[in-house]
């Protein structure tokens, strides 16, 4: 027999063997087991390593809270580090690895650490390794990162999916012991919607670990009875591994529920699903965590918490060892020692550090009244335990009790802070819960079975009837009122060893009186100091005893002293689950213009522009890079016609009597004079004079605007221009509604661009100069009849038009303009393209509309109407915002016309030394011209308009280069704009 | 005391008992030359410098809760000097030049850790801005480099870069920029000061200012009324709060900003990187946990908590450009309060009341300008003018219109 | 947090953006002869209350109503929700009868 540890009984399914691998070595267990469990049946004590001093260590406590026990579960990519040996539910075929040592588990290097321990004290590192400077990143710092963190990540992609889901009920009850099953029985059964979370895969909570009886029944019977009587509930809803990790605002907890991490594989499914849960009102039955006791050697394999071990003998039928010592400062402990006497395990003694007579009678064990254990002996297991009175007491395990914390922390993740309860020796949730949150059971201070029982049952009650709901069924059977006694006790003052308070972070009792004695005294510096309660357990079993050995040391009471605060989450979520499906490809939607599937099939490469997908350019057999194709997009378009979908420009339909008055407002200039059929450019500023956003604007009928604005701000202009409607003009007869959407844009650009949209427009509709000149807008329909609408606008700074149909057309129409473009030799075009195009002509996009802009910067400075009320124009003409020597957008060509610009370069006169103090701006877009034959650059120069012809230096010390430029108008191409007219 | 490995292994041989108080706890006097309201990162390095560099030491640090709660107790611990606008950079880079020094000023060691800062990009666009940007930084003396996508798969070859939503197209290095002990800075900025003569007084809450006829002329405290030549307020994140009591209204919102670190684990990044596609920044503390965060939540508040959306907004940065982090475990989460102001930069500047003094408003980018505002600061109050980096951090700047928008966001401090 | 649209109901605050003060609402008259000093509080200067706080939130994912929250922020508990379009007109009704 291989299970060295097991005991009779348990609620381990003993019909089947489960096997498992622990550091490659095969072992055995059951069903029901968890790793900690089947560990110490097999007699595998020693688990891990510690922090810093790579101290051996064992499973600690049977739950959540574990500090010791952390193992790398799984492998390869589905490696997962830190994972709780307490919290895994054994499967067949498990494999794990213990973690943060140096070679082997049994022969850690890195346990030298503990040698060193001396010169390791608290915040030793804060006082050293400053000699020689460098010597921090290139020496200690490499040395300490290497030495420190626990497990590893598997640096492979997660393999594992996770998906989320919203859920709501009435009442939420967290926690399925006593007092959480009685909540959700009463609530259930008074019809109310309810969700019954527990973190454990066997509900139940200490019904499972006890041998309490409730109505003449074993209380793990009981449980399982009452949670088969919420399972036939339609209005219930029972989630067994599922941690209600946060108390979030308005009722909203943050849940978490473990799909298959008790399975093999996740054979597809979701590993787990991140809930949001909405709950109108919430019951936290979330038990209570015990804590230590501090005294020499306290860290060894085989010292558990009592209730622990309790719990391995009652539930999983294990035991540490053979022969069990209990070391206990309150009545609880001594139920440890009467229950693994009953499974027939070897009670060696009961130390209790009250000076009372023995409590239980245990055949077999010595009682020590007022003594407490000072010291242990062992390495990776126990031989024998020291008392304070100098005995020494031969035993293989060591179950200790400091008393019984309750679990405070969601009650205090709205700032809440726990009062201090001495008759429990310990902290209970305060009087500021979350809204909506009551508590009940152990969580809140009622110790005993049947004092949680009914508590769970009247305080759902309670809730029930907040929410209207006639409570019914909250009758709980009998139970006992258990002896729970207790007399603070929280370290052994005549311990010499080191007595550990975080066993994690090995953080010792005189850690905690050294912080004190250098005047790290409030609980928050204390923390900081030490890193008491900063490990993976958040100091679950350390923090009350750390806090009360300040409080000792500092002369003040707990309460005075405080908690740090509890924050969410209770225990540590997984960043994938977080995440959930917004991974990879599927991070941010994409938005796919109207005629992707033809830009696609016609060699488009794409570009991500915000969420959009464009086409940035068009390959065609023979070119060798991204140039060619560009070079031919621009000068074809320039010579012929070009054809390029610009639907992602936002658009905004605007109608009303008021709409040329609502534009008033919203722009910079005036529209509410624009005449119908004809077209604006406009600008528009924020509220504190600088451009926010450009774009045209046609006037389709007197009561009837279309806005387009740039595709970085499509979803922003419409919000503000709501803003404008609703809360400063909220008189205007005037409504909105985006078309971005809705219609598909598409610019036909090119001295053929006319007589190539002859070709598609009905031919009823005249668009020749005279009946459609520059500027003109209007609706026309085509391929006989689908309603189209056509602007004349140019970007592009040729005679161009761009026509939009309804989006379901938009594939179509792509496809049947670049037919009917066929005879002109027409070209579609990308963004590429389209950039180039408006560098020659001088327009700006984002690279310098880029929030820090004002129209003066622009030259655009008289635009801005100072002769009606409108956003922005007030602000506008602060005195630094339009001083004569602000910068100017300019043009700028190389002196040497064989060099290529760079954008993001800096400007610096002729003959001053490059400095932040000489900059005179920069460069903010640069384009090759294959019109020109060489690049050319816009940028913001100061006084850039009084600068023509000026050979200034363009700088750009991040590629160790610079050249001469010259200072040029912007218009680089038709500056007199002749060919839009044409 | 003096600190040094030579001390640490003495102390050790003897049983660690000769160590003593870092920093003193005295009772407030009534008067001061200069008392500085708030004990965080900005108020203890003021006192230090003013001590250290300006020889006046008659000063007072009033902390409401313990020395260092301010901000600089809970925020992700970068040190960059990565700025583009002349109002900004030349104040970061002086605050990067101070942090090289700053253990062997204050002989304590905060860890500052010069392991690099990364800002991917992910558009030609942010490219160029980058470039602007870099060339900015090292026309001011500070150290900038580009890195295109080959380079960074052989130095950060975790990253996605093949199945990526937004594609990495490179990225902007300050190897110089990295991290530092947050808490360290504070504790060797208070001893430092400490030693020099500062009283530093913990649990001293202000409840409001001596204001005669224009003048400031000392405070009323929860431990009584102490007089001071000059008031300085170094309360970012109470800044609106405190400034009430002298009756200004400010151009600042509280916003609760979340960071996150997650379990403890060995190595795996080398330096800070950024997102630049999504919110979501990262390092790897010394004790090995992922510290990280996003987006401020958005909305005012004093919570110092923050919602699930932003949680999962930040992890979802996380997943999208480094997927291996998907098995490592959110460990805590927090919430600070920040003093967003109007154009996402801070206030180093006299107030309009004589003797009374304002430093504030650093959003989310407080700490690494620990050093150089504390410096600055006192400056400003040894002297009577601003510090020649800090020049533009004038409380007027809104009414002349001389912002200093490095993210071009505008009025409004949610989206800085 | 949930915010209740007084015509939808209770949604989810991620449906909503954030805007800022309510204060917004009242913008100047831009011909004042001190508009540049009411302008600069307007865009620039802020109460930000530790305590009751009225702002502006904006639908966006739902039927684009801007709101008046009433919400404090310590709390974040929410007293009130109005319809910001209301909240404008009650104030030009209230400037109308100051006439």
């Amino acid at each position: 027999m291989t299970q060295v540890n097991r005991l009779p009984g348990g609620l381990v399914d003993r019909s089947e063997e489960v096997k498992f691998q622990f550091n490659d070595k095969w072992m055995r267990g059951y069903p029901g087991d968890t790793l900690a469990s089947a560990l110490m049946a097999n007699g595998q004590l020693l688990v891990g390593r510690s922090f810093k001093y790579h101290r051996p260590r064992g499973v600690f406590t049977a739950g959540s809270e574990e500090p010791n026990a952390l193992v790398q579960l799984r492998r390869r990519a589905e490696q997962e580090p830190n994972t709780r040996a307490t919290m895994i539910e054994l499967f067949e075929g498990l494999y794990a690895t213990s973690q943060n040592h140096r070679g082997s588990l049994e022969f850690d290097l890195l346990a030298i650490n503990d040698f060193f321990a001396p010169f390791l004290s608290a915040g030793f590192y804060y006082k050293t390794f400053m000699w020689p400077k460098a010597f921090w990143e290139k020496l200690y710092e490499p040395i300490i990162r290497s030495a420190a963190g626990l497990g590893r990540l598997s640096m492979k992609e997660d393999p594992d999916s996770y998906d989320k889901g919203f859920l709501h009920c009435d009442l939420l009850v967290i926690g399925a012991g006593p007092a959480g099953l009685a909540a959700a029985l009463t609530a259930g059964r008074s019809g109310a919607r309810v969700i019954l979370a527990d973190e454990d895969f066997r509900p139940g909570g200490r019904l499972n670990a006890e041998t309490l009886e409730l109505g003449g029944m074993a209380g793990h019977a009981w449980a399982e009875e009452a949670v088969k009587e919420l399972a036939e509930m339609d209005n219930v809803r029972l989630m067994s591994r599922t941690t209600v990790y946060g108390a979030y605002d308005h009722g909203i907890y943050g849940v978490l529920e473990r799909c298959t991490d008790h399975l093999r594989d996740s054979n597809g499914k979701p590993r787990q699903i991140l809930w949001r849960i909405y709950s109108k009102r919430a019951v936290l039955a979330a038990g209570a965590t015990e804590r230590p006791i501090a005294f020499g050697n306290n860290d060894r394999p085989g010292i558990l918490l009592a209730g622990a071990m309790r719990a391995y003998a009652n539930r999983y039928a294990v035991a540490p060892g053979k022969q069990i010592a209990v070391f206990t400062n309150n009545d609880d402990g001594w139920r440890t020692a009467a229950d693994l006497y009953a499974k027939g395990v070897e009670i060696t003694t009961v130390v209790d550090s009250r000076d009372k007579p023995a409590l239980l009678n245990i055949p077999g064990a010595r009682h020590f009244g007022g003594q407490a254990v000072m010291d242990t002996v062992g390495r990776a297991g126990m031989k024998s335990i020291q008392l304070t009175n100098g005995q020494v007491i031969p035993c293989d395990g060591l179950a200790v009790s400091g008393g019984w914390n309750p679990n405070v922390h969601l009650t205090c993740h709205q700032r809440g802070r726990p009062e201090w309860r001495e008759d429990l020796c310990a902290f209970v949730p305060g009087s500021d819960l979350p809204p909506g949150m009551v508590v009940a059971g152990a969580a809140n201070g009622a110790m005993t079975l049947a004092a949680a029982l009914s508590e769970g049952a009247v305080k759902a009650s309670a809730q029930l009837e907040d929410l209207g709901i006639k409570p019914k069924g909250g009758e709980m059977p009998q139970a006992e009122d258990e002896p729970r006694d207790c007399a603070a006790f929280w370290h052994v003052k005549q311990s010499k060893n080191r007595a550990w308070v975080d066993l994690q972070n090995d953080v010792t009792v005189k850690d905690v009186k050294l912080a004190n004695t250098e005047g790290f005294r409030s609980v928050e510096l204390l923390k900081r100091y030490t890193t008491m309660g900063m490990a993976t357990d958040q100091g679950k079993t350390s923090n009350i005893a750390g806090l009360a050995i300040l409080a000792e040391e500092a002369g003040k009471t707990i309460p005075e002293v405080g908690t740090t605060i509890f924050r969410p989450p209770y225990t540590p979520v997984p960043l994938g689950a977080l995440a959930g499906r917004a991974r990879g490809k599927d991070f941010r939607p994409y938005r796919l213009t109207p005629s992707h599937k033809w830009t696609e099939e016609n060699g488009a490469s794409f570009v991500t522009v915000g969420n959009w997908l464009r086409a940035e350019w068009y390959t065609q057999p023979g070119e060798k890079g991204w140039r060619d194709s560009v070079d031919r997009e621009v000068l074809q378009t320039r010579k012929s016609v070009g054809i390029c979908d610009v639907t992602t420009l936002g658009k905004i339909d605007i109608q009303g009597k008021d709409a040329g008055a609502f534009l008033d407002m919203v722009y910079a200039n005036t529209f509410s004079t624009l005449k119908v059929g004809r077209v604006r450019y406009g600008l528009m500023l924020r509220e504190d004079g600088i451009c926010y956003d450009d774009g045209t604007t046609a006037r389709m009928g007197e009561d009837h605007y279309v806005m387009t604005t740039t595709t970085a701000n499509a979803v922003l202009v419409f919000r503000r221009m709501e803003f404008v409607r609703q809360c400063l003009c909220p008189d205007m007869d005037v409504h909105l509604i985006s078309t971005t959407d809705g219609w598909a844009q598409f610019a036909v650009a090119g001295p053929k661009s006319r007589d190539l949209l002859r070709k598609v427009i009905d031919r009823d509709h005249d668009i020749s100069n005279d009946a459609f000149p520059f500027m003109a807008c209007g609706h026309v329909t085509v391929c006989g009849g689908t309603p189209a609408r056509l602007f004349r606008i140019s970007f592009s700074g040729e005679l161009a038009f761009e026509i939009a149909v309804p989006a379901r057309y938009g594939n179509s129409m792509m496809a049947v303009l670049n037919e009917a473009g066929k005879e002109f030799d027409a070209v579609p075009y990308g963004t590429e393209a389209l950039g180039v195009m408006r560098i020659e002509k001088g327009h700006c996009t984002g690279n310098e509309l880029n929030g820090q802009t004002t129209a003066h910067n622009i030259g655009l400075g008289k635009m801005v109407s100072q002769k009606k009320a409108c956003i922005g124009n007030v602000l506008s003409q602060r005195p630094e915002m339009i001083r004569e020597d602000a910068v100017r957008l300019v043009g700028f060509r190389p002196v040497d016309r064989s060099r290529k610009l760079i954008a993001g370069s800096h400007f610096i006169t002729k003959g001053d030394t490059a400095s932040m103090a000489n900059d005179q701006g920069w460069m903010t877009s640069v384009a090759y011209s294959p019109n020109l034959g060489y690049s050319i650059g816009l940028g913001f120069l100061k006084e850039g308009q009084n600068r023509m012809g000026e050979i200034v230096r363009a700088v750009s010390p991040i590629h160790n280069t610079e050249m001469e430029v010259e200072v040029v108008s912007p218009h680089f191409i038709d500056p007199e704009g002749e060919r839009l007219r044409g | 005391m003096r600190y040094s490995g030579f001390r640490v292994l003495k102390e050790g041989l003897t049983g660690n008992k000769g160590w003593t108080k870092a920093w003193r706890e005295p009772e407030p006097r009534p008067d001061y030359d200069i008392v500085i309201i708030g004990g965080g990162g900005h108020g203890l390095s003021t006192a230090f410098y003013l001590a250290k560099e300006f020889g006046i030491t008659n000063v007072a640090v009033l902390e409401k809760g313990w020395l260092g709660s301010g901000n600089i107790g809970r925020n992700t611990t970068i040190i960059r000097s990565n700025y583009m606008l002349p109002g900004n950079e030349p104040f970061y880079e002086f605050s990067m030049k101070l942090w090289e020094n700053l253990e062997q000023e204050t002989n304590y060691n905060s860890m500052v850790s010069q392991r690099s800062i990364l800002n991917l990009y992910h558009t030609d666009g942010q490219r160029d801005a980058y470039v602007r940007r870099a060339n900015a930084m090292l026309l001011a003396g500070a150290d900038a480099e580009l890195a295109d996508a080959k380079q960074l798969r052989q130095e950060l070859p975790f990253l996605d870069y093949d199945n990526a939503r937004f594609p990495i197209k490179g990225g902007l290095y300050q190897r110089r920029g990295g991290t530092a002990r947050h808490d360290a800075v504070a504790w060797g900025y208070a001893r430092g000061a400490d030693s020099r003569g500062v009283d530093i007084i913990q649990n001293c809450e202000v409840t409001g200012f001596q204001i005669e006829n224009g003048t400031c002329t000392g405070v009323e405290t929860s431990r009584g009324a102490i007089r001071a030549k000059k008031v300085a307020m170094c309360v970012a994140g109470s800044s609106g709060r405190v400034a009430a009591m002298a009756g200004m209204r400010l151009p600042i919102e509280s916003h609760v900003l979340q960071a996150f670190v997650s379990e403890g684990l060995k190595p795996v990044l080398p330096g800070v990187i950024t997102f630049g596609a999504g919110h979501f920044y990262v390092s790897q503390s010394d004790k090995g946990g992922l510290v990280f965060g996003g987006d401020i939540d958005g909305y005012n508040s004093y919570a110092q908590r923050g919602n699930l959306p932003v949680v999962e907004d930040v992890c979802e940065g996380g997943m999208a450009i480094m997927p291996m982090i998907g098995r490592a475990r959110l460990l805590r989460s927090w919430g600070g309060v920040m003093d967003m102001s109007m154009d996402g930069s801070p206030f180093i500047d006299k107030t309009h009341i004589d003797g009374l003094y304002f430093n504030g408003g650093w959003c989310y980018g407080g700490f690494k300008a620990t050093p150089a505002s504390g410096f600055c600061y006192a400056h400003l109050l040894a002297k009577d003018e601003p510090h020649p980096t800090a020049t533009q951090m004038r409380l007027d700047r809104f009414m002349t219109g001389n912002m200093i928008d490095e993210k071009g966001s505008g009025n409004q401090p949610n989206l800085h | 947090m949930i915010i209740d649209h007084p015509l939808l109901g209770p949604r989810d605050a991620a449906e909503f953006v954030y805007l800022g003060d309510a204060s917004l609402i009242d913008r100047p008259d831009w011909q004042a002869p001190d508009a540049m000093e009411k302008f600069h509080a307007y865009g620039y200067l802020r109460d930000n209350p530790a305590g009751e706080h009225q702002e502006l939130w904006y639908h966006e994912q739902g039927d684009r109503s801007w709101l008046v929250v009433t919400r404090d922020t310590v709390t974040h508990t929410i007293t009130k929700v109005e319809l910001a379009r209301d909240v404008a007109r009650g104030k030009t009704k209230a400037r109308g009868r100051g006439k």
